[in-house]
């Protein structure tokens, strides 16, 4: 799709140098997170924060609030009603279910209200990555950071935590703490990935890569690794290839996401009858 | 039935690493069991028999620190039992792996070895040789590296065991390990567990429901039904008027061949004796 000579490319490649910086640190931090996701199998809980965070920053526009704070706050909402009243798996799916079409409404809403550009209005829900200036991008960044080192801290704890909770318990691992944390450093993540990829496409840069990396490896090292190379892959690739056409970037990453998944369960499946 | 360690040598009374004293358990109003005094030495075997509902596993839960007994206390090493005891190991009742967990058998070890610790996830050689040195004592090394998910519940249970032993525990809590196990592999968990407890003197508190496959191998039975209790060794227990008694009502226990079968259970009580 790249329609524009390689001089122009080179100069489009400058102006969204911020976008792509931001797609990097969130293609790492959502393939990391995700690994816990899938461990904690709340796929469908990233989706339901990320409908409220969308509702939040949607509220932050409408009132010439800070975006990404309107999201965060949303963000946190979420992980928070989910956190405390889906401890279930079952409770939480109802929960997330309830939630989510209410944060989405609310958003719409908003933005029905909100009467600037109409271009600032999809993008939250389908992305709008490059419009990211130079705060914006420090507060993602800043953000992925406290994710990133929190993560790392809680690492082996959360991972026991999540696969052999029983015994983990047993040993003396904080399970209610870490699953507070756990949800906040998620919701976090989320308000940050709504702003690049959009609230309705979250799930491409937080399930998808890990989804794809569980289907070649069951190593702890491996899984987490090869998830955020996929993340990183496929939100810096999205852009490269979108900058040069007319379409947006979103579609790339999903794409690209999307296709690295089916790649790795072709390969996950042929290593499964091979054994 | 008592509830005194039975002759171990004149100077061999060591101090219990698990005393349970005026333990009472209840469920809303009603009363479990009251009264159960228990210590267990060092090294000694005892099996928890009882059928669903009498509160064996949440005499175990108590054990581990994860439940307080409505009455009574309960010391783990001389100490009140609290949770996260670094010399307590625990064995959960049996739950296969799913197909896909992000575990290979050797993940499922090592976090019995290092999964408490907080920090980047690296794990120092030290680990790796203690996480090895565990897969080789349970006979593992095979199949370490294959996905948890798609290790036989034999194998899984293997790997339970190295998990359980990876603090080099002095009291060893297993709910119903050798459940849905075949009969080769409930011999050879059992066999690991004993052997743990006689080599390095690991007190085992066993609660299942089918004495037969460690029959050869408890030292005493805590045995518990219709809200009462009865201790001693499994010949002191496993008799027809101990467990009728017991009941209440008529029970008869049969042994041949070295197993135990008991008959005439009341239908909601109904557990291990039925298997032939």
């Amino acid at each position: 799709m790249i329609t524009v000579d390689p001089g122009t490319y080179v100069q489009l490649l400058a102006l969204v140098q911020n976008s792509i910086i931001a797609a990097a640190v969130l293609g790492v931090v959502g393939g990391l997170i995700g690994v816990f996701v899938m461990q904690r199998d709340m796929a469908f809980a990233v989706h339901g924060i990320s409908e409220l965070s969308f509702a939040g920053a949607a509220a932050a526009l409408l009132l010439g609030l800070n975006v990404v704070g309107g999201s965060i706050i949303g963000s946190l909402i979420a992980a928070a009603l989910i956190g405390v009243l889906g401890a279930k798996a079952r409770d939480r799916n109802s929960i997330i279910g309830v939630l989510m079409p209410f944060g989405l409404g609310l958003g719409i809403l908003f933005l029905a209200l909100y009467p600037g550009r109409s271009g600032n209005k999809f993008g939250l829900l389908t992305g709008q990555i490059i419009s990211v200036d130079l705060p914006q991008l420090g507060l993602l960044i800043g953000i992925s950071i406290v994710v990133l080192v929190a993560l790392l801290i809680v690492w082996r704890p959360l991972t026991f935590d999540s696969l052999d909770a029983e015994v983990a318990s047993a040993r003396g691992v904080p399970s209610r703490a870490l699953s507070i944390l756990f949800m906040t450093l998620l919701g976090l993540t989320v308000a940050v990935s709504v702003q690049v990829i959009g609230a309705l496409l979250v799930m491409a840069l937080l399930v998808t890569p890990a989804a794809a990396a569980l289907r070649v490896s069951s190593s702890p090292v491996m899984v987490p690794v090869l998830s955020m190379v996929f993340g990183l892959v496929s939100a810096v690739g999205g852009i490269l290839l979108a900058i040069g056409g007319s379409l947006p970037i979103s579609p790339y990453i999903t794409t690209i996401s999307f296709a690295i998944y089916v790649v790795c369960r072709i390969i996950g499946s042929r290593a499964r009858v091979a054994r | 039935m008592t509830t005194e360690p039975a002759a171990g040598g004149p100077a061999a009374t060591p101090s219990p690493v698990l005393s349970i004293r005026g333990g009472a358990l209840r469920v809303r109003d009603r009363e479990l069991w009251s009264g159960l005094d228990l210590d267990v030495r060092p090294g000694e075997f005892i099996a928890v028999l009882g059928g669903n509902g009498t509160g064996k596993t949440s005499l175990l839960r108590a054990m581990l620190g994860e439940r307080r007994l409505d009455e009574g206390t309960v010391l783990v090493g001389g100490h009140a039992a609290h949770r996260g005891h670094r010399r307590i190991g625990y064995i959960p009742q049996q739950k296969i792996a799913a197909p896909g967990t992000p575990l290979r058998g050797r993940d499922l070890v090592a976090l019995g070895v290092n999964g408490t610790r907080w920090g980047p996830p690296i794990s120092t050689r030290g680990d790796r040789e203690r996480v090895d040195a565990l897969l080789a004592s349970v006979g593992a090394e095979g199949y370490a590296d294959r996905p948890l998910g798609s290790l036989s519940g034999g194998e899984q249970q293997r790997l339970r065991v190295a998990q359980a032993l990876a603090d080099d525990p002095t009291l060893l809590l297993c709910d119903e390990p050798l459940m849905s196990l075949d009969l080769q592999h409930q011999r050879a968990v059992s066999e690991l567990i004993d052997a743990r407890r006689r080599e390095h003197g690991t007190a085992v508190v066993f609660v299942t429901h089918d004495i037969n496959p460690v029959l050869g191998m408890v030292d005493r039975v805590l045995y518990l039904a219709q809200g009462r209790f009865t201790v001693g060794t499994p010949d002191e227990v496993l008799r027809s008027d101990v467990l009728t008694r017991l009941y209440g009502t008529p029970v008869e226990v049969f042994r041949s061949h070295g197993r135990v079968v008991v008959v005439g259970v009341p239908e909601l009580e109904h557990h291990h004796e039925v298997t032939a």
